[in-house]
């Protein structure tokens, strides 16, 4: 089978797969790294996004070897070094921003990626921001709310 | 999803030779073909990913045109045309949600031909021409039905050169679940030649409205388009329009685009 190697969440690794193995399945199944969820493998609801070279991508939506050299990061690689929550993280549980929290990984990960390029996003902002990323339980107010809290601890830290 | 060989070629000839293989399909950024080859809706032999040509990626502006690289993603564009051909960066920056704008691009949309998607509008409203691998296609002899191209096969779109027009607005109503253009109206104003093209709305998908363009051509107002409807005949009827409530839609949409052009 052939191979393909990338770095995930800055380490390197390399595994086997076929050409029909999404990434998602790589980083969940090869990996270990269940982080990543997959909720309706259909590229609607956004519960597998993860960066590719600093992106927002759905990884059900893209195979493994087309991640052939990229720098991937999952959920797993937004916690601090010591282990304990990064910012947007902790603004998640500080605002009640999950509840069942399946679709949390992908709203990590987009947040992460929408505040990458806008630091002050507006409210209006940030809901069109997350219109590929469904949540069943919150109602998305406290999402907001936890990202824009993310947002100024972010900028007071810069 | 069955299984398939893949090739990942750095060069435009690489990629080239690696479509003539039977059964060979080109992957772009995956945005359709994937969710497509899940529900064993397509069975490709081999996909043949043009994400790592360098040469296919990239906005350039000269004499007159904006040129889009077949495989410059839809987030790319929002971003690298907003200053020349501002209609087309805000219809990039409107398709699907983020991460599908970081992945899809226009050569995929346009070889696939999606009879909802967006881009074919803008590409036939604006006369632009398709660059491929062995000829330079108009807009108006690519599109040829819904999902239906000029292309060849093993034929691979390289770039798309959009004529800049002095005015133009898209403007779409989504079909509220996917959020796909239940009906899209492009509008484009070049001197006093305007084209305007409809996607969403035909069973024969992307399409010119010959009636409007004319009467816009006599003069650019809202009120041309008075009196001027589409026949709901040969119109896409599902459980989310009707052929008559789509001609009423494309009406609106088009008077709507002629005013914020």
């Amino acid at each position: 089978m052939p191979n393909v190697s990338m770095t995930v969440n800055g380490r390197n690794v390399s595994g086997e797969i076929e050409g029909r193995t999404l990434l998602s399945e790589f980083i969940r199944d090869t990996l270990q790294l269940t982080g990543t969820h997959v909720g309706c493998d259909t590229s609607q609801c956004g519960a597998c996004v993860v960066h590719a070279d600093g992106r927002a991508v759905k990884s059900c939506t893209m195979f493994a070897w087309e991640a052939e050299g990229a720098d991937i990061v999952s959920i797993e690689g937004m916690a601090n070094a010591d282990g304990s929550l990064g910012v947007i993280q902790q603004a998640f549980q500080d605002n009640h921003g999950l509840q069942c929290g399946f679709c949390t990984p992908g709203m990590v990960m987009s947040a992460a990626a929408l505040l990458q390029d806008n630091p002050d996003p507006s409210e209006a902002e940030i809901r069109d921001y997350l219109e590929g990323n469904i949540c069943r339980c919150t109602g998305y107010h406290n999402i907001v709310k936890a990202i824009q809290a993310a947002a100024g601890s972010l900028r007071a830290a810069a | 999803m069955y299984d398939f060989e893949f090739e990942r070629p750095a060069t435009v000839a690489d990629a080239v030779a690696a479509l003539r293989t039977e059964g060979a399909q080109v992957l772009a950024g995956g945005q359709t073909i994937i969710p497509t080859m899940k529900n064993r809706l397509a069975q490709p032999v081999k996909l043949v990913s043009v994400g790592g040509i360098a040469d296919m990626s990239g906005v350039s502006v000269g004499d007159g045109c904006l040129t889009v690289g077949a495989a410059t993603c839809h987030a790319d564009v929002a971003a690298a045309a907003a200053g020349a051909y501002p209609a087309l960066a805000s219809l990039a920056a409107n398709i699907g949600d983020p991460a599908v704008r970081n992945r899809g691009t226009i050569g995929g949309s346009i070889a696939n031909d999606d009879p909802a998607s967006c881009y074919p509008a803008a590409v036939l409203a604006s006369g632009a021409d398709i660059i491929t691998d062995r000829r330079r296609l108009a807009a108006d002899d690519f599109f040829l039905g819904m999902f239906e191209t000029a292309l060849e096969e093993g034929e691979l779109i390289l770039e798309v050169s959009f004529p800049i027009p002095d005015a133009a607005s898209y403007q779409k109503f989504e079909q509220p679940a996917s959020r796909f253009a239940l009906v899209g109206a492009f509008v484009a104003r070049s001197g006093g030649l305007v084209r305007v093209a409809i996607t969403g709305a035909s069973d024969s998908g992307v399409f010119r409205w010959r009636e409007a363009e004319a009467a816009l051509s006599d003069d650019f107002s809202r009120s041309s388009l008075n009196g001027l409807a589409l026949s709901p005949e040969g119109m896409i009827s599902d459980i989310h329009g009707t052929p008559e409530y789509r001609a009423h839609l494309a009406g609106v949409l088009t008077a709507r685009a002629v005013e914020a052009a």
